[in-house]
């Protein structure tokens, strides 16, 4: 549990590949302490031997035939992408 | 053709020939222009809308119409349409458009319902009060100086201006519901795997779950029956066929036999500040019908907004890292690395309310808070879920308020997100449930509309539905209209 003043919202950030501007870092570390502030209430609640509960009908993930459904149309999906050639997907280079 | 008609009434006139629906669409549309200042939709989808009715009137000449068909509707712009942007309210999603439509999408559409647009929303369903759209806030139509409420503000605004009969939305945490109440119009969230959610953005995927808004219970048990289902695209989907269904769209909305007992939550009564008067009347007006009240208690009630926050966070935080700005969506100009590519795109693409969640659901997952928070969170999702369980051994519906207050001035809680949160108390619990729930009006607080939520067990939509209905029979709030539509 924490409390509300260690929240390293610069590794947040990093984490979640946001960057934030020193404005937005003020105000952000402000509202995610508040936040972190009222979720705390949990702390006080005994959850001691209670099962977590991920999905709410608990059934396991339904499996299907492994069989082939559905072709990927890549020049279609691709039509939506920001930068594409040759059907592949344009990133910044990695490797120099 | 009114403005007000219910699907019923318009699937009655298009059945007499009073109208078609090419002129009915064409009422809609300009309904919807001369009510552009609610800015409840994002796109207008004139071209198609006037070529699905055309469609639907030959079809329903060659006797082959179904109960929707013809009838105008809006999505939700959290439901991919193939051809129409989907935008989710954000920034993100300002320019794509999906290559597939939504299952929701396809079911109305193959049952011959007519979109006539996508509704405005808070960015990617976050949010209570429609503030958090990148393309602007939606007006309450009872006052435009109020919220509509979130985050399926533009849907609920559009079927309480009567510029459609029904309108899709989601509800993760109170997201159709919430806004059905500040709105004055029936809002319905079926039980979480009842609706598909193929091709409906991904917030938080075990809460998610796709509804509608309606005037009365009648239209939204009518377009649940073409819009439910199992659908196998969706892993989560419910494989749980309910004959009810079946029934509605052979025979249509059949007269009720419901007399459930009522549970009365105590956790949801105690210290309520508005609406307290509204809900004695509706329990005596469901009691003239035969309804048994029972007063209950949900103990873990007050866990639901902390273990709700940081779950959905959560959810939210995995699900929305697929926005990179490499396959679709906003992408950063000149990126100079891969990751200047990812932070600048997801930085510019998204709002901060959006940022808010992604940064407490990165918290709640990062080594060393895990436990503390998001497994935390799951048990006391268990104990929120048991309480339900148990009170559903001595009752068969739960009623409750649907917020604890009626919609408030635009900008009243947008610097405060922890109170906006609480806009939500008594929602949550039972989306963390799973659990079907609907809000219909039942009366006004200085001159604002109110909501009633019912609560049912898993896959009780019949049960729930019908309820409502017999409310509805006893009462006329779903019948009261803003004035100026």
């Amino acid at each position: 549990m924490s409390s509300n003043t260690d929240i390293d919202l610069v590794h947040l950030c990093r984490l979640a590949q946001l960057a934030l501007n020193e404005d937005e870092l003020h105000a952000a570390q402000a509202d995610l302490a508040r936040i972190i502030g009222m979720v705390n209430q949990m702390q006080a609640m005994d959850t001691e031997g209670v099962a977590p509960l991920a999905h709410p009908l608990e059934n396991p993930q339904r499996l299907r035939p492994d069989s082939v459904t559905e072709q990927v149309d890549r020049e279609r999906f691709q039509t939506i992408a920001p930068a594409t050639k040759g059907g592949l997907y344009l990133v910044p280079r990695v490797v120099e | 053709m009114q403005p007000f008609s219910s699907v019923t009434d318009l699937n009655r006139g298009l059945r007499q020939g009073d109208f078609s629906s090419v002129e009915l669409t064409k009422a809609c549309l300009e309904r919807i222009r001369t009510s552009e200042a609610l800015n409840s939709f994002i796109t207008v989808a004139e071209e198609r809308a006037l070529a699905q009715a055309e469609a639907a009137d030959q079809r329903r000449a060659a006797g082959e119409a179904t109960a929707l068909t013809g009838v105008p509707l809006a999505h939700k712009d959290i439901f991919c349409t193939a051809g129409l942007p989907t935008t989710c309210g954000s920034r993100m999603l300002a320019n794509f458009i999906a290559p597939y439509d939504a299952t929701v999408v396809s079911r109305l559409d193959a049952a011959g319902a007519v979109t006539v647009g996508k509704t405005n929303m808070d960015e990617f369903a976050m949010g209570s009060s429609n503030e958090n759209s990148y393309f602007g806030p939606v007006a309450n139509p009872w006052n435009p100086a109020l919220v509509p409420g979130g985050s399926s503000g533009g849907s609920a605004a559009a079927v309480a201006a009567g510029l459609v009969p029904l309108a899709t939305g989601t509800d993760t945490g109170g997201s159709i519901r919430q806004p059905a109440a500040f709105c004055g119009v029936s809002g319905l969230k079926p039980t979480y795997g009842r609706v598909s959610r193929y091709g409906m953005v991904a917030f938080a995927s075990s809460l998610d779950q796709g509804g509608l808004f309606a005037h009365s219970v009648v239209d939204l048990a009518l377009a649940l029956a073409y819009m439910a289902g199992f659908d196998p695209l969706d892993s989560t989907s419910a494989d749980q066929p309910d004959p009810w269904f079946d029934d509605i769209t052979t025979n249509g909305v059949t007269a009720p036999d419901q007399a459930p007992v009522i549970g009365l939550p105590a956790e949801y009564f105690a210290g309520l500040k508005v609406g307290g008067t509204q809900m004695d009347e509706a329990r005596k007006a469901l009691e003239a019908r035969g309804c048994k009240f029972r007063e209950i208690s949900l103990p873990h009630t007050a866990s639901a907004i902390p273990a709700y926050y940081i779950i959905a966070g959560a959810e939210a935080s995995t699900n929305l890292s697929r926005y990179d700005g490499v396959r679709f969506g906003h992408r950063c100009e000149n990126p100079t690395s891969l990751e200047d590519l990812y932070c600048r795109s997801r930085s510019e693409g998204f709002g901060d309310e959006v940022k808010r969640r992604i940064l407490t659901g990165t918290y709640a997952l990062s080594v060393g808070y895990f436990d503390a928070y998001y497994l935390k969170a799951q048990k006391l999702r268990r104990l929120i879920q048991q309480d339900f369980l148990s009170a559903f051994e001595s009752v068969d519906l739960i009623l409750t308020p649907t917020t604890p207050d009626v919609a408030f001035p635009r900008g009243q809680l947008t610097d405060d997100p922890v109170a906006m949160y609480q806009q939500d108390i008594f929602t949550t619990p039972a989306s963390l449930a799973g659990l079907p729930a609907m809000s219909l009006p039942c009366g006004f607080q200085q001159g604002l509309p109110l909501g009633l939520q019912l609560i049912g067990p898993h896959f009780s939509e019949r049960m729930l539905c019908e309820t409502g209905i017999v409310y509805q029979q006893e009462t006329d709030w779903h019948e009261r209209h803003p004035e100026g539509f």
